[in-house]
């Protein structure tokens, strides 16, 4: 059963995915982050489209189920094109961008194909289990490709703070991500009363913090990303 | 097994984006210089802002009127303080080299909070010559 905080994520999470969306069209900065706008986009018709299934056929519904997880698989896809976006941002300079692409849709593929194969001994359970497994596997392969992404702006020394701001936040709500639907591969059990807060939280945290960064930081504010690396003295 | 290294290898890499996300913050504040109208009003006339200053810093923050655009990053900024005041309690008798961190990082999210103060009272004194110039 869904309470008032359940609607209140929705609502901030559609209202501020849509905000993203309009502020970038106003700005007239859609079109150079159009990856961003389209997965935003995405993201408010999916987070209207739980509500709808929530509404007409109830949170405990398969339909419901299939939805949020099928629809959850196929933003993940999108989001792998946000970070294609952001590598050939990082890479600009270096003209590399087709063999970027094509290492992308090469890892998107693999990860289908191992998620089938992890739950193909497991037949009985097959389709609700492949969307878990393929799920946390795309979410921890969106970990490893932001986490290089990161190495590569550190490497290259990359300033551009917006730059630098959206690839750290897509970091925190992939590991996030990927950490929660781990763990609740091995603990079924915290699922109903913990665990369940964690993805509409974390699919909270990345238009709240995408917002931030557009509206808060300017196109050529500049910062030095070695200063966010973590050192003792 | 897989699921048990994903959990581990993404909260290890979890922990590093926010704290890198937060220094992130952090940094836009490191070279602005504080005013002496917000040194008076603090007590941080010469010394430089310690560590401990910062719960005092948002309290101040918090009785000046909001500019609307800064509380995300302060409840950010708030996070990363707890996280680093329950990691200093806990590495302190443990770890000496990486409590020399924490402190310095302590004092940042100070720093960042005496800046917002400083935003905070020039917003504050705008919106009060603002009201003048009306009545006049």
């Amino acid at each position: 059963m869904l309470g008032p905080l359940d609607y209140m994520i929705w609502l901030i999470g559609f209202l501020v995915e849509i905000g993203v969306v309009v502020y970038l069209i106003t700005r007239k900065q859609a079109f150079r982050y159009f990856p961003i706008c389209f997965y935003m986009l995405c993201d408010a018709l999916v987070t209207w489209g739980q509500y709808y299934c929530v509404h007409h056929f109830g949170f405990e519904s398969t339909t419901y189920v299939y939805f949020y997880y099928y629809t959850d698989s196929l933003l993940n896809v999108l989001m792998f094109w946000v970070i294609i976006k952001f590598y050939q941002e990082t890479f600009a300079e270096m003209g590399v961008s087709k063999y970027i692409r094509g290492a992308a849709v090469m890892l998107i593929l693999l990860t289908a194909v191992f998620s089938y194969a992890v739950v193909h001994q497991n037949r009985t359970h097959l389709t609700s289990h492949f969307v878990v497994e393929i799920g946390q596997n795309f979410y921890f392969v969106g970990v490893v490709l932001t986490y290089l992404l990161w190495g590569a702006i550190l490497k290259l020394r990359e300033t551009r703070t917006r730059l630098i701001q959206l690839v750290l936040a897509l970091g925190i709500y992939f590991s996030a991500d990927a950490c929660t639907y781990a763990l609740r591969n091995l603990f079924p059990g915290l699922e109903p009363n913990f665990l369940r807060w964690f993805p509409p939280l974390v699919g909270l945290w990345l238009p709240l913090a995408w917002a931030y960064t557009f509206t808060h930081i300017h196109d050529d504010a500049r910062l030095e990303p070695a200063r966010l690396m973590v050192r003792a003295r | 097994m897989i699921a048990a290294l994903i959990c581990v290898v993404s909260a290890a890499i979890f922990l590093q984006f926010f704290v890198s996300y937060c220094r992130s913050i952090l940094a836009s504040s490191r070279n602005i210089a504080l005013s002496d109208r917000v040194r008076e009003v603090t007590g941080i006339a010469d010394q430089e802002v310690g560590a401990d200053d910062f719960n005092r810093l948002l309290q101040l923050v918090r009785l000046c009127p909001e500019r609307g655009d800064d509380q995300s990053e302060i409840r950010a900024v708030g996070t990363y303080y707890g996280l680093l005041a329950m990691l200093n309690r806990v590495s302190r008798p443990v770890a000496p080299r990486f409590a020399v961190w924490v402190e310095q990082e302590r004092k940042s999210c100070s720093y960042f909070a005496a800046v917002a103060l400083d935003r905070r009272i020039s917003y504050s004194r705008d919106l009060f010559t603002q009201q003048i110039t009306d009545r006049l």
